[in-house]
């Protein structure tokens, strides 16, 4: 933190209020908010949804749309007080001096003009550039972002490129005009890991070499542990807590936070040896907050009537670390009693906790689903011209026993979803064999028996969409019941409410509307109507992508006594690696329809490793700064699976054949890898001998 | 037998999540007010609510509130103008000109006569209005869900529909048909089947992607469950909103056809030929036979429309 103390402050905020006008009266989104940032320096902003992180980065260049206003503080910028400009004078700043990236990629950029027009404007419009020079320039920064191909990039269209390379062009613009404050608002929240890797990496080099000063908002601990050299932890509007960062992960001094990296499994952790602590209660809506208490003490585990009584003030701790929290000097005391992450080794073996069996109820042989492609031609109209297929899946061979847990990891376009479809009936298998509990499905769920249809339920993803707006919970839960008839008619009501206590809701959720939920207690509803027909197999498709970190560890906690209670076998599919090691017990690892590695779970994460999976656990950002990852980045982009390549489908980006293999890896473009054997069932689908992947390093080490 | 969880304990986790006391569901009765809250907070919704409900409650209450028929005749007294003995005055053979609003307003909105003695409750347009409803939301949800040929067909086949303009429409079938109170139903319903269709098509498609409705065929549910169980309700906002214009789009085209003299066959009090009977008069300086049912037609479908935008501002507020 220190080396920072004698540059330039960049950007002062100072008590900064914000607040939305609406029907009801002013709705106060920030309260009070102050920090700094200064040259160089990338001040991380975290908190979860409704925090008012975002709040604040608009706020700062007054973008708040229509009914949002500064009621107070001031922000100064280089030394000018930016609040009460007018529009004509921010609009100067903006996109000159301050700069903005923001989440999505796709709506930063125009779709209907060229990339090089968008990144040239900048250059004309702030600092009256001719146009060739900013052409050039715009070139010469497209290349700074390592962007493959720049001057054919300039030409095309933003759909023409992928989603990185969108991402790379904002931040080249973000960058043309040199600002002096960068803002980032969930830069790579909508990236593919790998991607997201990459684009971190770019983010550190551009800091080392202009210098500028940064606001990094995410939600995400692990990515704001890479990136920031600060942080500032917002709680419902407020921040709670702020100070460099291996202090904030190494010594938490406000509970919040300490909740928050109590609940957030880390790489290598397994249900078996640890617990997460998920948060209780939620955050209030912003019409909701308490103006004269500490605004935590509600869900708080070391409140006490004094957080109460007054509003606490933001303490200074140790140099640069402060805490809105009465207690903060003594928490580190009371850490040591509270929340231990380590479990008691249970006495009963695991296999009778998590009551498992070898007995085979799903299993895959060559499984394939591929999507005619639709062509618009007439030839193709008249059955004549030749037939496009994507790939989806191709040739996926698994086994899953009684009571365990597979869990699928793998990137967008890997054809995991497809998977999904093609299990519970929804797509069309186009070859292969799919068998459940002995019974042949590979039609669709229309065709299928109804015993066997109640016996593979599935979770969603998005709690929000998952249940029906127009009934109450209690009849969504009963229609399954009701449907498979598991129980006589006049035991429903008393079933469903069984079942919702199994999923810890009270029986006043049995007559409310899905809107009357958060996001956490919707998710739980969709679980416990996938439970209603008390199936062998449940289907998890990222079923925590879309809740806030603290609400994530209820529900994984939720499925878990699931499994243990009922012995359920479960597909857990996911993209964030250290959930999926957490959960599972076995993982698949998909690229691009196929499986490239499947084993336990502990053999995922140490080596012998897949070329793909070493990449994909280097590229997972650790919620711990001291945590050493190797750096291994995929070159490339994920090929196209309507023409999938030849030999082993990964060989166009694997960064191991060329050192690893005789012959600079030719093999791998011929011809299509074996099965390597490890050890307890895992396999890797390679031509590396597995003796030579098992000399790599570890992709995690830990300094301790 | 799996543990119990303790009663205790789940309290203890729920009353500190929910964090602030929802009043539980109360069913019916709740929803009906939760509609109408809409409702009273727009300003615009609430001048249109009034005057749609002025026009249904005279039409209801009609043979108490004036002491005429429709079809009694004052030879002694034709064309004349307000007065105290009739109050909006009297058309070309001496009949009470609000008498045969009131009764006009009652075949539209509130009696519909079935056959020579037998009548139902509702009147022309609001059965109109429902049967398009019924018959093109079914259409666009098969068509919107299912997709592929069956969806192209449909479409092409209300496309073509929709191409023959409304009036000419109306003509043809009430010319075919002839008139009188079920065939102006049925025209009605032929007119505004394509339009609802449509409108309930987008929403499907859109509503289809939704998770509730994979977790449903995941069930193995029919498609037809799906599609008036879990799509339907979703989709009654804008439905709702835009069966209130089309209200107000069948009078109007019910005035037209009764203008053209393709109406209810007189005597019968139907706007319509009550202007176009009372257009002559208008030069001779006995313009009230022709005004009030222009007025009343008037009013009547902009209250529709207020109410309708009205709703549909309050709707997509919310949303």
């Amino acid at each position: 933190m220190n080396q920072f103390e004698n540059t330039q402050t960049v950007l002062e905020v100072d008590d900064l209020s914000i607040a939305y006008e609406t029907r009801k009266g002013d709705v106060k989104a920030v309260r009070d908010v102050s920090f700094l940032v200064r040259e160089g320096e990338t001040v991380g902003l975290v908190g979860e949804s409704g925090c008012g992180k975002s709040t604040i980065a608009y706020g700062l260049v007054n973008f708040l749309g229509p009914n949002g206003k500064i009621t107070g503080g001031n922000v100064h910028f280089q030394g000018e007080n930016l609040v009460g400009r007018s529009e004509d004078e921010l609009k100067k700043l903006r996109g000159d001096r301050i700069a903005m990236v923001f989440q999505d990629p796709m709506q930063a950029l125009n779709p209907s003009v060229r990339v090089g027009e968008q990144l040239t404007e900048v250059l004309t419009f702030h600092q009256d550039v001719a146009q060739k020079e900013a052409w050039k320039r715009s070139v010469q920064m497209l290349k700074r972002v390592h962007m493959p191909d720049p001057e054919d990039v300039m030409n095309r269209y933003t759909h023409q490129i992928s989603g990185g390379q969108q991402q790379r062009v904002v931040i080249a613009m973000a960058m043309l005009n040199n600002p002096a404050l960068l803002i980032m608002d969930e830069p790579t929240t909508a990236l593919d890991v790998t991607v997201e890797a990459a684009v971190l990496d770019l983010l550190e080099e551009l800091k080392r070499d202009f210098q500028t000063a940064n606001i990094f908002i995410t939600h995400n601990l692990g990515v704001v542990a890479r990136v920031s050299d600060y942080l500032c932890v917002m709680y419902a509007g407020e921040l709670v807590e702020r100070g460099a960062i291996r202090e904030i992960f190494h010594q938490p001094r406000h509970p919040y936070t300490m909740g928050l990296l109590a609940s957030v499994p880390r790489l290598g952790e397994s249900k078996r040896d640890s617990v997460l602590h998920p948060i209780q209660g939620r955050v209030p809506s912003p019409a909701r907050r308490p103006e004269d208490e500490c605004i935590f003490a509600p869900r708080c585990d070391y409140a006490t009537e004094k957080c109460r009584a007054a509003r606490p003030s933001l303490q200074e701790i140790t140099e640069g670390h402060f805490s809105r929290c009465i207690f903060a000097g003594e928490i580190e005391a009371r850490q040591k009693k509270g929340k231990d992450r380590r479990k008691i080794p249970a006495l009963e073996s695991t296999a009778q906790e998590y009551s498992q069996s070898d007995e085979t109820i799903l299993s895959l042989d060559n499984l394939k689903v591929y999507y005619p492609q639709e062509s618009g031609s007439i030839v193709s109209m008249f059955g004549l011209g030749e037939k496009k297929y994507v790939k989806a899946v191709d040739d996926i061979s698994v086994r899953l026993s009684k009571g365990r847990t597979l869990g699928v990891v793998g990137e967008s376009g890997c054809g995991k979803s497809t998977l999904v479809k093609g299990l519970i009936g929804l797509e069309k298998v186009t070859e292969g064999d799919l068998e459940f509990l002995g019974v042949d499905v590979t039609e669709e769920v229309s065709a299928r028996d109804t015993k066997l249809i109640r016996e593979m339920q599935m979770v969603f993803q998005n709690p929000d969409s998952t249940l029906n707006p127009s009934y109450p919970v209690g009849k969504q839960i009963a229609r399954p019941i009701r449907k498979f008839k598991t129980v006589p008619r006049n035991q429903v009501k008393e079933e469903v409410l069984r079942i919702l206590r199994a999923v810890r809701l009270g029986p006043a959720y049995y007559d409310r509307l899905p809107r009357q939920l958060s996001g956490g207690e919707k998710q739980r509803v969709g679980i416990a109507r996938a439970l209603a027909s008390r199936p062998d197999l449940i289907i998890c498709d990222e079923p925590v992508s879309a809740l806030d970190v603290s609400v994530q560890a209820a529900v994984i906690n939720m499925l878990l006594e699931i499994q243990r209670v009922y012995g359920s076998s479960m597909i857990f599919i996911a993209h964030d690696l250290s959930v999926v090691r957490y959960f599972s017990d076995d993982i698949a690892v998909m690229y691009l329809g196929q499986i490239m590695e499947i084993g336990p779970a502990e053999a995922i994460y140490d080596p012998p490793y897949h070329p793909y999976t070493e990449a994909l656990l280097s590229a997972v950002p650790i919620p711990d700064p001291e945590a050493e990852q190797k750096e291994i980045r995929l070159g490339g982009d994920v090929p196209s699976a309507l023409n999938p390549p030849s030999g082993c489908r990964f060989h166009t980006r694997c960064p191991r054949r060329h050192d690893m293999l005789p012959d600079g890896g030719k093999i791998c473009e011929e011809q299509s890898p074996p099965w390597q054997q490890g050890e307890k069932g895992h396999r890797i689908l390679c031509h590396i001998p597995i003796e030579t992947l098992s000399t790599v390093d570890p992709v995690v080490h830990r300094k301790s | 037998m799996p543990p119990e969880i303790s009663e205790q304990a789940i309290e203890n986790e729920t009353t500190s999540e929910a964090g602030r006391t929802v009043k539980t569901g109360g069913g019916k009765s709740r929803k009906i007010l939760d509609a109408f809250a809409v409702l009273f907070s727009s300003k615009i919704a609430m001048i249109g609510l009034a005057i749609v409900l002025f026009w249904v409650f005279v039409a209801v209450f009609a043979p108490v509130l004036t002491r005429y028929t429709a079809l009694e005749q004052d030879w002694k007294a034709p064309n004349q103008g307000p007065s105290k003995a009739h109050i909006l005055g009297t058309d070309e053979l001496g009949r009470d000109l609000w008498a045969r609003l009131i009764y006009g307003a009652r075949v539209v909105l509130v009696i519909l006569p079935v056959s020579q003695h037998g009548w139902i409750p509702g009147g022309t347009a609001l059965w109109g209005v429902f049967v398009a409803l019924v018959i093109g939301a079914t259409l666009g949800l098969l068509g919107g869900y299912y997709g592929g040929w069956l969806d192209e067909i449909l479409m092409r086949l209300l496309d073509a529909m929709m191409a023959i303009p409304i009036i000419l429409l109306f003509l043809i079938i009430m010319a075919a048909l002839g008139a009188s109170a079920i065939n102006v139903v049925i025209a009605i319903t032929i007119v505004g089947v394509p339009g609802i269709a449509r409108l309930v098509r987008s929403l499907t498609l859109d509503i289809r992607t939704r998770e509730y409705v994979r977790a449903a065929e995941t069930r193995g549910e029919s498609a037809w469950y799906i599609m008036f169980v879990e799509i339907l309700p979703n989709a009654r906002g804008p439905i709702i909103v835009d069966a209130m214009l089309r209200v107000g789009y069948a009078i109007f085209a019910m005035g037209t056809l009764g203008f053209l003299g393709l109406g209810m066959p007189p005597p019968s009090p139907d706007w319509g030929s009550m202007v176009a009977k009372g257009r002559e008069f208008i030069l001779e300086g006995s313009p009230w036979a022709a005004m009030w049912p222009c007025v009343a037609i008037a009013s009547l479908v902009v209250g529709l429309n207020l109410l309708a935008d009205g709703l549909r501002e309050e709707s997509m507020r919310y949303q």
